[in-house]
């Protein structure tokens, strides 16, 4: 009795998140379909986002703001894996426990800043030096991908730090009997055990920066225009959305809908190709 | 007292007042110990848990060094081929630790295969150790392989993850590891406590097996297996060495009541 319960209960749970996934796809792809049917695939190269001066119709392209994301959340990754890793193997295997700990706490505190406040930090305080370093106006594509590094990599160290943490220590005192050193236990132990855990907080990762809505939308300049350097401003689907959300109409908010579906299949490939192509494979 | 009864030429490794003592720790684990190893000979530890036989163990190829602060006091020697006493305790740098652990080699309680296929397991230590020509490799892991008597079982799948091996065939491939190091001495730490008995069965005639070739240190909490299979039984308690003889003398006729009482399993 009580386990009927309890199956059809968790069953439920299951295959909510299946359903919710599929509604949230229904939806955007209904509103989106004005959009779809005046722009068509056009939407993904075209730069213009202007609408008519009676607020009916107008021109709307997806390319700067998809643009944007991609390379705001490329310049994030690129700066955030090496780091997050340097930070997860310094705390399993090289530092002191005392000093292990300390540094972990300091870590998790940083992963549950809101992202605003990464937002206002880098808007007062680190897009000047960005300016001063690189050049540009301060606010821009580069200030945009590094703060959103900062705010991923916490999140990520923690992660690959537990997942590392779980490698036996037997295992990690056999490789040393074979006469290995130190960076070679960490290279041919620790990373290939913990491969699925570090792949995961990527991919979290990942998912967090493409996302990312509030830090990007103070740093990034939010103005439609590409990028040709990579300190010019541009803008993100998230922060155009945001910012536009409350004004549209007709053929501007169908456009948004399909940007967001832009970004929900984009999010989605990448997270579902990473996870089969990484996880799926069993170590060799 | 212990030492007459190995002649001193024969050993391969040499125990002397030795005391150890963890880092968090305010007494010491192991005092004052004297224990002869001699070559191509299976020396049996024995004794209730936390008597220290692992603690003493896994000092002879300083693994505890992995985990800062611990204390030594004594000596510990390893005798090169030529006779020539050198004491471990001394080591400091990394690469001494190195070449420590490739001359005395660990087998511990569970199996502990890397996460990579059969063939690079064994051949993980050779390559660590600089060995690059692959007919060579080739060569040494198929021998490690049959010596630790796993070469039919594995033969047709070198290249397949030896995660996907069973319990006793994983410990056997971590014995073909350490054996194709060529390695003087090597440590069991219970090596066959989470088998079931085939697979100890089989272990346990590789380890008499590998004796032709190496010295043997096994703690073990199955009597029977250290009268099966040792030629020398180290008796401890508490942190001391209690008794030390061949292993006949220790399971038939014990000098000491203690030694008597767990034997017979008064207690332990």
């Amino acid at each position: 009795m009580g386990g009927k319960l309890f199956r059809n209960f968790s069953f439920f749970s299951a295959t909510l998140s299946f359903f919710l996934l599929i509604g949230i796809f229904a939806i955007l792809f209904t509103y989106a379909q004005e959009a779809l049917a005046e722009f068509g695939f056009d939407f993904l190269l075209s730069e213009t986002w202007e609408a008519d001066e009676d607020d009916e119709g107008g021109i709307f392209g997806g390319y700067i703001p998809i643009i944007g994301t991609l390379l705001s959340t490329l310049i994030a990754m690129t700066i955030a894996v090496p780091l997050a890793m340097g930070i997860a193997i310094f705390l399993t295997e090289v530092a002191s426990v005392n000093i292990a700990k300390s540094v972990s706490v300091a870590i998790e505190l940083l992963a549950a800043i809101p992202s605003i406040i990464y937002g206002m930090w880098g808007l007062f305080y680190f897009a000047p030096i960005v300016q001063s370093t690189v050049g540009g106006n301060g606010v821009g594509l580069l200030t945009a991908g590094i703060v959103l590094a900062i705010m991923i990599i916490p999140f990520m160290a923690a992660i690959t730090r537990d997942a590392m943490n779980t490698t036996p220590h037997v295992l990690k005192e056999s490789a040393y009997t074979m006469g290995a050193t130190k960076f070679e236990v960490i290279k041919d132990v620790i990373l290939p055990y913990s491969k699925g855990g570090i792949i995961g907080s990527i991919i979290l990762a990942l998912g967090r920066a493409l996302g990312e809505t509030m830090a990007v939308a103070f740093l990034i300049g939010s103005v439609m225009s590409t990028v040709k350097h990579v300190t010019d401003p541009t803008t993100s689907i998230p922060v155009l959305l945001a910012n536009n959300f409350a004004e549209a109409e007709d053929l501007e908010m169908s456009s948004m809908y399909y940007l967001a579906l832009i970004l929900f299949v984009v999010s989605f490939a990448i997270i579902s190709t990473a996870k089969f192509y990484f996880l799926g494979r069993k170590p060799k | 007292m212990a030492k007459d009864k190995v002649s001193k030429h024969n050993l391969v490794m040499d125990i002397k007042d030795f005391t150890f003592t963890y880092a968090s720790a305010q007494v010491p684990s192991l005092k004052n110990i004297n224990l002869p190893v001699e070559e191509n000979k299976i020396t049996a530890m024995i004794g209730p848990s936390g008597c220290g036989k692992s603690t003493l163990l896994r000092a002879m190829n300083r693994i505890h060094d992995l985990y800062p602060g611990n204390t030594y006091k004594g000596e510990i020697n390893l005798y090169t081929e030529q006779g020539e006493a050198k004491n471990i305790l001394k080591l400091k740098k990394e690469n001494d630790f190195i070449k420590l652990r490739q001359e005395v080699g660990m087998i511990f309680q569970k199996p502990t295969p890397f996460p990579m296929s059969i063939f690079d397991n064994v051949a993980y230590g050779l390559r660590l150790s600089g060995l690059k020509n692959k007919s060579i490799l080739q060569g040494k892991v198929e021998k490690a392989l049959k010596d630790a008597a796993i070469w039919d079982e594995t033969k047709e799948r070198l290249k397949e993850s030896a995660l996907g091996l069973s319990g006793g065939q994983q410990q056997r491939l971590c014995i073909a590891r350490a054996v194709a190091l060529k390695p003087r001495v090597l440590l069991f730490d219970e090596p066959t406590s989470a088998l079931d008995p085939i697979s100890t069965g089989a272990i346990e005639e590789l380890i008499s097996e590998l004796k032709k070739d190496i010295s043997v240190v096994i703690v073990t909490h199955n009597m029977q297996q250290a009268s099966r299979l040792s030629d020398y039984t180290a008796f401890m308690y508490l942190g001391d060495l209690a008794e030390f003889d061949k292993t006949e003398k220790i399971f038939l006729n014990p000098s000491k009541k203690l030694t008597e009482d767990y034997i017979t399993g008064r207690f332990g």
